[in-house]
């Protein structure tokens, strides 16, 4: 890792996995990273989201990153996890994942922007290389747009 | 001079005598007569010039100047209040609403001179004063008086001091302190015309002195000082042993004091003085006007003391005859103050939940703290509320006036009726509900008023009247605009609506006469035959209602045709917390606004029928709908429910009513409102979300949205 900060455009992204495949988020957005608690469902809304959750006082509204990427639906582990998001426009928004693993940071000339066809690619901004393999940035834009 | 810091609280002060001013002149067209509204015209006009003269702003100064010379005229007698007169004196007020606005906007009052207007005004002073004969000094001297008012009265007040008439008593003290070696020093303390607290800064002036000498009299009395009756500027004497540099730089070391004159009071030359003043003018002495200067400007006296004290007579009635005891607070302190009364309730609750769990009743003197707790915090949630309300009169007040220009505009005879101005709505409500009424009433006087002619024709007095009501209604605040005009045409807004494309002909024919009066909510829809600058631009009632919807109210039209109609809005009380009932259905827990709950009933299976297909119960007398929330909000079935009743929450909305199905009652509970957030923001039914005792989060089902 250190060696790539020297990069002067360099980020930090937080490496989430999701079934077998790392997926990158840009750091800057993250407010907190919850373990999975209770969830209060709200109706009428889309399947992926999974309802609201009591931080701090606020609440906050938490989906399904799998369900809305298209991936098989969650299951809940020891090592689920809720990262909270803030977004300027739609203030805070948690993201259920699988596992976090760990804080990489990436140089924008370590990562390739990929035309991705399969399913998940829509919400893939490039594809970063880290001294462990590949890891998928996130589109955090596009995963809450579109919504109902 | 910095006056930038003080730019806030002059919006605001010059937005308050604007108000007056237009109450006032709108009482004074029916009155013309009336003096104490005279007065208060001329006080606000004065005010005014001055605050917007220490702003720097000329052409405001200008302005309020020559329409302050008009009320002076008025209140002499000099000229009549005409018809005609009052429209000018509106035409001001707009322009002044102007460069106020220019001023928020920019902190720039902007180029506009408004020449013709204050030519206007002149006119009117130059024919009240042609008429008016004897009134030549006065017409004269005004003008010259108050160019010189804003910035220059410094010069001729810094001897104010060698004016101050002194009595018997304060005569033998200054003998007495002369004995002693000590001096007597007069001096005139100029405030900064910005300054806010005249009377503080005029105390610490006091105090300041006082610490090196006795102060003797002042003028005008410490009294008077102390009640702010003085304008910029108040002279007094005092004796001390210090010299005179030392005093004038403690009392010019009080922040806000302009400038600071004095001398030393020459004992025998100020009793000659007085005693001249005396002989020489016994009826009406300058000095002794003086003194009764708070109650009017002695300009007639002008004449007759003519050397003495022609400086003096420029004293003007205090601005302000009423203190107010009250606190500007910026509303974003009062959201941080409300955002904590809210985090200690959910605390509060969350207490209140642990200590009902505890099975051993050991720590019962626990409860009886969590007890008084609660009461205590549900008084400082009631207190923090009620400094958040504000009379919606602040935004009813300028309705008359914008009524009476649309009737000329318009045309058409109609009168405005007022009432329930006192209530009492959310601060962020109250300034946000000032344009969907102002369109209401616009669209009230367009559309809904028929001409005069028609009105005779039908049978109607000729003026039309156009009311508004406001009043509480449980945990709701309704606001009803009401005309007796024309009514919606049900017809003509149908053929509007088909001709628009807004619904198939097809549609047209199915619809009940409250979904197409529905259809004006439309974007886009407007009926106006003739596109007015009044109402009609197409921008509209849909407007109005996203925006009372975004206040989390509802707007309602009810109407008959050659009636009239009524709009009725309703708004919710406080935005913040609410008494609510928590109820359960499908195992998830929600809360029910109990404003709007009517009863709770406990129904028999058996006692449920089916009306077209729906079902409802009969309920003394009523017949209800039934709404299963487990259908609503998509909620299982536990299959665990009492095969012989129902639980039946009967809500209400206006007079509507419906019968809520859930499966449990747990309880009442204050709860703090919550949002969902603007992500998840489509489901109607919800209207928020709160936190329980114990952390979880529970939504808060709006029960309007289902009636």
């Amino acid at each position: 890792m250190d060696e790539l900060s020297t990069v002067s455009t360099s980020v930090q992204y937080i490496v989430v996995k999701l079934g077998e495949e790392r997926f990158g988020i840009n750091i800057s957005y993250v407010d907190n990273i919850v373990r999975m608690q209770r969830m209060t469902r709200v109706p009428e809304v889309a399947p992926y989201i999974k309802g609201v959750i009591n931080l701090r006082g606020e609440v906050v509204p938490v989906m399904s990153t799998r369900i809305k990427m298209g991936l098989e639906p969650d299951v809940e582990t020891n090592a689920t996890r809720i990262i909270i998001l803030k977004f300027e426009q739609q203030g805070f928004i948690g993201f259920i994942v699988d596992a976090v693993n760990e804080v990489v940071t990436l140089g924008t000339d370590s990562i390739e922007k990929v035309a991705d066809q399969n399913k998940e690619g829509a919400f893939v901004q490039g594809v970063g290389k880290s001294n462990d393999g590949l890891i998928s940035i996130l589109d955090l834009n596009a995963l809450i747009n579109d919504q109902v | 001079m910095d006056v930038s810091q003080y730019l806030d609280i002059f919006l605001d002060e010059a937005g308050e005598h604007l108000q007056s001013l237009s109450d006032q002149i709108m009482i004074l067209e029916q009155e013309p007569e009336n003096e104490d509204t005279i007065n208060e015209i001329f006080r606000a006009a004065h005010s005014l010039k001055g605050m917007a003269g220490t702003m720097g702003y000329k052409n405001m100064q200008n302005l309020t100047h020559d329409m302050e010379n008009v009320f002076s005229e008025v209140r002499n007698g000099n000229i009549k209040i005409k018809s005609d007169m009052i429209d000018v004196l509106f035409q001001c007020l707009d322009a002044l609403e102007a460069y106020t606005n220019n001023i928020r906007e920019s902190s720039d009052e902007g180029s506009e001179t408004n020449e013709n207007l204050i030519k206007a005004l002149n006119d009117i002073l130059n024919g009240g004063t042609g008429k008016g004969g004897s009134s030549d000094a006065p017409a004269a001297e005004a003008p010259a008086e108050e160019s010189k008012a804003a910035e220059a009265s410094g010069d001729s007040g810094d001897d104010g001091w060698k004016h101050i008439k002194l009595g018997d008593s304060e005569t033998t003290v200054l003998g007495e302190a002369l004995k002693q070696g000590k001096t007597p020093y007069g001096l005139t303390v100029k405030v900064q015309e910005s300054c806010i607290l005249k009377a503080a800064r005029a105390f610490l002036v006091f105090k300041a002195v006082e610490e090196l000498g006795e102060v003797i009299i002042s003028e005008p009395s410490t009294q008077d000082i102390e009640d702010e009756k003085f304008d910029f500027e108040f002279s007094l004497i005092t004796i001390s042993d210090k010299p005179l540099d030392e005093i004038i730089s403690a009392a010019s070391a009080v922040s806000e004091i302009e400038k600071v004159t004095g001398g030393v009071l020459d004992l025998d030359n100020t009793e000659i003085a007085s005693d001249e003043e005396e002989e020489e003018a016994p009826a009406a002495a300058a000095p002794a006007v003086q003194e009764e200067a708070p109650k009017e400007a002695p300009r007639s006296n002008a004449p007759a003391t003519t050397s003495a004290a022609p400086a003096k007579t420029e004293k003007k009635p205090a601005g302000k005859p009423v203190v107010n005891r009250t606190v500007r607070v910026d509303i974003e302190k009062l959201d941080v103050l409300m955002n904590l009364v809210s985090e200690l309730i959910i605390a509060k609750n969350s207490l209140v939940a642990a200590s009902g769990s505890t099975e051993d009743r050991i720590n019962s003197a626990i409860t009886d703290q969590v007890e008084y707790l609660e009461s205590v915090t549900t008084s400082l949630h009631e207190s923090v509320m009620k400094v958040r309300m504000v009379p919606i009169e602040s935004v009813v007040s300028k309705f008359p006036r914008m009524i009476r220009d649309l009737s000329k505009k318009l045309g058409k005879k109609m009168e405005l009726y007022m009432s329930g101005e006192d209530t009492e709505l959310d601060r962020t409500v109250v300034d946000e509900i000032g344009d969907p009424l102002m369109h209401l009433l616009r669209n009230s006087a367009d559309h809904g008023l028929e001409s005069a002619e028609i009105r005779k024709e039908r049978g109607k007095p000729e003026v039309g009247s156009i009311f508004l009501d406001a009043y509480q209604e449980g945990n709701n605040v309704i606001i009803e605009v009401r005309d007796d005009g024309n009514g919606i045409d049900t017809e003509a807004v149908k053929n509007k609506a088909i001709e628009r494309g807004v619904i198939t002909p097809e549609q047209g024919d199915n619809m009940t006469e409250k979904e197409i009066i529905d259809l004006l909510f439309h974007a886009g829809f407007s009926t106006a035959k003739v596109v007015s600058d009044v109402s009609g631009r197409g921008v509209g009632l849909d407007v109005v209602k996203s925006k009372i919807e975004s206040l989390s109210g509802e707007v309602e039209v009810k109407s008959k045709l050659g009636e009239g109609s009524t709009w009725t809005i309703r708004l919710p009380l406080t935005l913040a917390i609410i008494q609510a009932l928590m109820v359960t259905v499908g195992g998830e827990k929600y809360a029910i606004s109990l404003g709007s709950i009517q009863t709770i009933e406990n129904i028999s299976r058996s006692s449920i029928k089916l009306v077209e297909n729906k079902e409802v119960i009969h309920l003394r007398g009523t017949v209800i709908p039934l709404i299963d929330l487990h259908d609503v909000l998509d909620a299982p079935r536990l299959g665990d429910e009492d095969p012989e009743h129902i639980i039946v929450v009967i809500v209400k909305k206006g007079d509507k009513l419906a019968g809520l199905v859930v499966d449990e009652l747990i309880g009442q509970q204050e709860v703090v409102i919550k949002s969902l957030g603007k992500y998840i923001n489509k489901c109607k039914v919800i209207s928020g979300a709160t936190i329980l005792g114990d952390g979880e989060v529970a939504l808060i089902l709006d029960a309007n949205v289902l009636i």
